[in-house]
């Protein structure tokens, strides 16, 4: 087997075939394809027909490149059986429950992915001019309308590129209100610490300092410690709700009123929308900003990772702050106002979260969900996730441990690990058991305020026979960590494409990219 | 609801099963008043997939799709021919409905292709790492400038003129926060004397190449400058077919490559979802913002792949984190694996090529029309034109005639008689006669 300068195998191959006892000769299992890299499939061959265009007299200055880039060729079938093989090297929603809490892999109609490749929306130039793009700038509106009718909010900011840069952009609303009342001093935002990590990192993105408010003992962040913190110096508090525990915070229109009475905004992390999306108001809440995970509550794929989108809606206090660009309607139709100086009368935005106008690929296929769906059917969805989850915390909690009792909860069943405890099971081991049951793992170690957390956020997508068997997995898993049958967690994955990952040697040495066999021997 | 799988009977078991006999005893928590009734809810109901396809693909009609006019937009976003594999492949459930590869086990298929991803940004752009992408390149730039104010401890940034203003703009409102943003002015076609606003206060001078106008930057005198005064040069690329045919920015010297995908594998869109490189020197891995893949072995010894250095990252770090950034630009880094591995080394190459002789082409015969001046005298694939009249209104003079004739420089803050013109591969001689005779008549 060939090694490479760490000392570890190059190639796939030879490791592969053991958990069975039988070592194949390939080194591949069945339908697991073992994958090499495309720098080792490479051999100039190449996947397009383009003309060869001899280029005598360029008009470059001197800026013509002099050495290879180094690009491995590949024809289209080997390009096609190598993303295929890795492909099947994933879980997806496509194929199993997938209770990754807080992420909400719910299912992505496929009638999205047509409407998102209609050449008016797909190959759509971002700065064809106005009359060309005007189903498009509808689109955008109607889009608009949607979000500011589902959450009783005045104003929405389309451009932010997912839920982080949704939160940097409310941020940055506040802090631009904040100025134009002469009061940027204010540098104070007040985070539960049960929050996404996101909340902290982005306080601080945006020149924040980071208070943290503590959670009570029931879950619910403890709202008589978040007024004891406000001040004179707070610009904000940053809410989720429902919030990372799986719970709505009953005391939400309490600790607006507090901020707003101290002279700061309230921030909503909206990553939990879709328990309460057709059902509540954000507005009625008292929230000032909350962006929208359109790839969470409206269901435009996860995508390995991203992209995602983020509008933010936002209050009459808020709502004069949106960057650029804005979308108007007028006699003339719909247009862009893409510079400060064509921003309309008493408009004062704060800036631009990005090039252009945001995730339009991403506003079609959550359009399209809304349409599909309608306002009953919203309603119907955020219904369902939230039944899904009790179902599931009621036909657990007498073999799990459940931290905050008996429920309700919304769309997320919240267990800690003192179910395991003395077993000797981890919360780790038993996601990677659940991985060889055929299941993607919940969310693991999140809310951080729960020892151990394990998230389950099962989505109203799954009908009662998929709950139904996913329960029973967990019953049986959870009897047998208890009562010392451990075989099945100790090491687990087991019939997974791969076994447990040594990360810590991942980032001890980083291997961040492949390199030809010279410049190894070069880093050695 | 035929996206609901479960029936009346199914939510009246589950009910029963909680020990509630009404949905809304569920949501016991929501302040009194506040579960609005259905009617609140100003907006349709439930509708078919006819409907709802016959009611999106009326509003797709009223636009002009670039593939179905003669095309000459750039500035920040291209046109390109895609091959059909990408998508196909794209579409994959297990590419399409996966999540970030937090499970590393299940999840090899993301890991790897992210991993090829960024050594095909590596060496592209000339670099030695390459995260595995963030939103697009103007938020690629912004990261970039901050990555800078952390690696120098100084707080001021030098913005070329011919930087991209939507970029410029983002820049501004993010890392302005924490210091100046000196923007340099701009002569359309030539290059400004950057060097000469290079301090010693000065963290990252950031150029793009090719610039907004199209004109190709040398890099490395800026490089030594900034580098001389303790500076970090930032490179910008928005049109990444260039480096099929241009030298590298890393040869040139940049500390950091933020550039934008989208030429790549991924359609117009109209501004979005793209894709953002992100490429750095190692000595500046700690420092890197975004998602990092990295290889290790399993417990059997096995090649694999894992999300790694994440001590980096919002998760871990919280407020101490290098970015809040979250996600990555997912699948269409996916996009962009897929096509330039069919590209592969001759295939970016002759892509390169014929994007500069299209434009060549085209520059040479808009160049002979009267009330037509090309002013930019090395460019890649797009060149700005000063025209005889406002050059918004002659596009919109065009548009009607069903010809997409360019960016209108005013569009972004530039002079009225400006117009930025790109020719891809996709753009044929019939293109160009139409555009050719469209302007002559407009301009006449």
């Amino acid at each position: 087997m060939a090694m490479n300068n760490q000392g570890r195998p190059s190639d796939a191959g030879a490791g592969a075939g053991q958990t069975s006892g039988i070592v194949t000769i390939s080194g591949d299992r069945g339908l697991d394809h073992e994958e090499k890299l495309i720098f080792e499939l490479g051999h100039g061959a190449v996947g397009v027909d383009l003309p060869d265009v001899k280029i005598a007299d360029d008009r470059l200055g001197g800026m013509r490149r002099k050495g290879a880039v180094g690009l491995p060729g590949l024809s289209e079938p080997e390009t096609i059986r190598h993303y295929v093989r890795l492909s099947r090297k994933n879980y997806a929603i496509d194929s199993g429950l997938y209770p990754l809490g807080s992420c909400t892999m719910k299912h992505n109609p496929r009638l999205n992915e047509k409407m998102a490749r209609l050449p008016g929306f797909g190959d759509l130039h971002p700065l064809a001019p106005a009359s060309a793009t005007q189903g498009a700038l509808a689109m955008i509106s109607e889009l608009m309308k949607w979000l500011t009718v589902l959450t009783g909010m005045p104003a929405v900011a389309m451009s932010p590129k997912a839920g982080a840069h949704g939160e940097l952009c409310g941020l940055l609303a506040i802090r631009a209100a904040l100025e134009a009342r002469g009061e940027g001093h204010r540098k104070r935002i007040l985070v539960p610490e049960s929050a996404h990590g996101t909340n902290p990192a982005t306080a601080a993105f945006a020149g924040f300092t980071v208070d943290e408010v503590p959670a009570k003992p029931d879950g619910h962040v403890d709202a008589d410690a978040l007024e004891a913190k406000l001040g004179p110096d707070v610009a904000a508090i940053m809410l989720t709700n429902p919030n990372t525990c799986g719970l709505f915070e009953p005391r939400v229109k309490e600790m607006a009123d507090a901020v707003h009475a101290a002279g700061g905004y309230f921030y909503c992390d909206g990553a939990n929308f879709n328990a309460i999306a057709g059902k509540v108001r954000p507005g009625d809440l008292g929230i000032d900003a909350m962006h929208i995970n359109l790839h969470k509550t409206f269901s435009t794929p996860h995508g390995g990772g991203g992209p995602g989108a983020g509008p933010v809606v936002l209050s009459e206090r808020l709502a004069a702050f949106a960057p650029l660009p804005l979308l108007v309607h007028d006699a003339k139709g719909f247009r862009l106002i893409e510079t400060r100086a064509e921003a309309p009368e008493g408009a004062q935005p704060f800036g631009r979260m990005c090039a252009f106008h945001g995730q339009m690929g991403m506003f079609t296929r959550a359009l399209s969900y809304m349409l599909s769906h309608g306002r009953d059917g919203v309603r119907q969805a955020s219904e369902d996730a939230v039944l899904s989850a009790n179902y599931i915390l009621a036909s657990l909690k007498d073999v799990m441990s459940a931290p905050f009792g008996e429920g309700p909860c919304m769309h997320e069943a919240l267990f800690d690990d003192s179910f395991l405890e003395g077993s000797g099971v981890t919360t780790l081991d038993f996601a990677k058991a659940m991985i060889d049951e055929g299941y993607h793992p919940m969310t693991m170690y999140f809310p951080l305020v729960v020892h151990g957390a394990m998230l389950i956020e099962p989505t109203e997508s799954e009908s009662k026979e998929s709950l139904d068997r996913f329960i029973h997995v967990l019953r049986t898993l959870a009897l047998e960590a208890k009562t010392g049958q451990t075989a099945r967690f100790e090491g687990a994955p087991h019939f997974a494409p791969r076994r447990r990952l040594d990360e810590t040697l991942a980032a001890r040495k980083p291997i961040l990219r492949w390199k030809p066999a010279q410049l190894q021997e070069a880093a050695e | 609801m035929r996206y609901l799988p479960l029936t009346t009977d199914d939510r009246r078991a589950m009910m029963a099963k909680i020990g509630v006999s009404e949905i809304d005893a569920l949501f016991r928590d929501v302040p009194k008043g506040a579960i609005a009734p259905l009617s609140a809810f100003n907006l349709p109901d439930t509708q078919g997939e006819l409907e709802v396809d016959r009611a999106m693909s009326k509003l797709a009609a009223k636009n002009i799709a670039a593939g179905s006019a003669p095309t000459f937009c750039g500035a920040g976003a291209y046109k390109h021919h895609v091959p059909s594999a990408v998508d196909h492949l794209t579409q994959r459930s297990e590419f399409l409905t996966s999540y970030t590869p937090y499970q590393p086990e299940i999840a090899q298929g993301t890991l790897q292709y992210l991993f090829e991803f960024q050594t095909q940004v590596a060496l592209l752009t000339g670099m030695e790492v390459a995260n595995a992408s963030l939103y697009d390149g103007s938020t690629a730039t912004a990261e970039a400038v901050l990555m800078a104010q952390r690696v120098t401890k100084r707080s001021k940034a030098i913005l070329s003129g011919g930087l991209h203003p939507h970029y410029a703009e983002t820049v501004d409102t993010v890392a302005g926060l924490f210091g100046e943003m000196k923007r340099a002015p701009v002569t359309p076609g030539s290059a400004e004397d950057i060097i000469a606003l290079i301090d010693e206060d000065t963290a990252c001078v950031v150029v793009q190449s090719p610039d907004v106008y199209g004109l190709i930057r040398n890099l490395r005198p800026i490089a030594d400058a900034a580098h001389a005064k303790g500076a970090l040069l930032i490179a910008v690329v928005t049109e990444i077919v260039s480096l099929g045919l241009l030298e590298s920015p890393g040869a040139q010297g940049a500390d950091i490559v933020a550039a934008e995908g989208q030429s790549i594998g991924n359609g117009l869109n109209f501004g979005g979802p793209y894709v953002g490189l992100f490429a750095t020197r190692e000595k500046f891995l700690r420092q890197m913002p975004g998602r990092l893949t990295g290889e290790t072995v399993d417990a059997e010894g096995r090649r694999g792949f894992v999300l790694t250095l994440s001590t980096r990252e919002q998760h871990i770090r919280r407020e101490n984190a290098t970015s809040n950034i979250c996600t990555n630009s997912g699948l269409c880094t996916l996009a962009f694996t897929i096509h330039m591995t069919l590209l592969g080394e001759e295939g970016l190459s002759r892509l390169a090529r014929l994007n500069h002789a299209k434009a060549v082409a085209l520059a040479d015969r808009l160049g002979k029309l009267k009330g037509v001046e090309v002013l930019t005298p090395a460019f890649f694939n797009e060149f700005t034109v000063k025209l005889s009249k406002p050059a918004a209104a002659v596009v919109d003079a065009l548009a009607a005639k069903g010809i997409l004739a360019g960016v209108p420089a005013s569009r972004l803050g530039g002079a009225a008689d400006l117009l930025i013109v790109a020719a891809t591969e996709t753009a044929t001689d019939d293109d160009f006669a139409a555009l050719e005779a469209a302007l002559n008549r407009a301009l006449a």
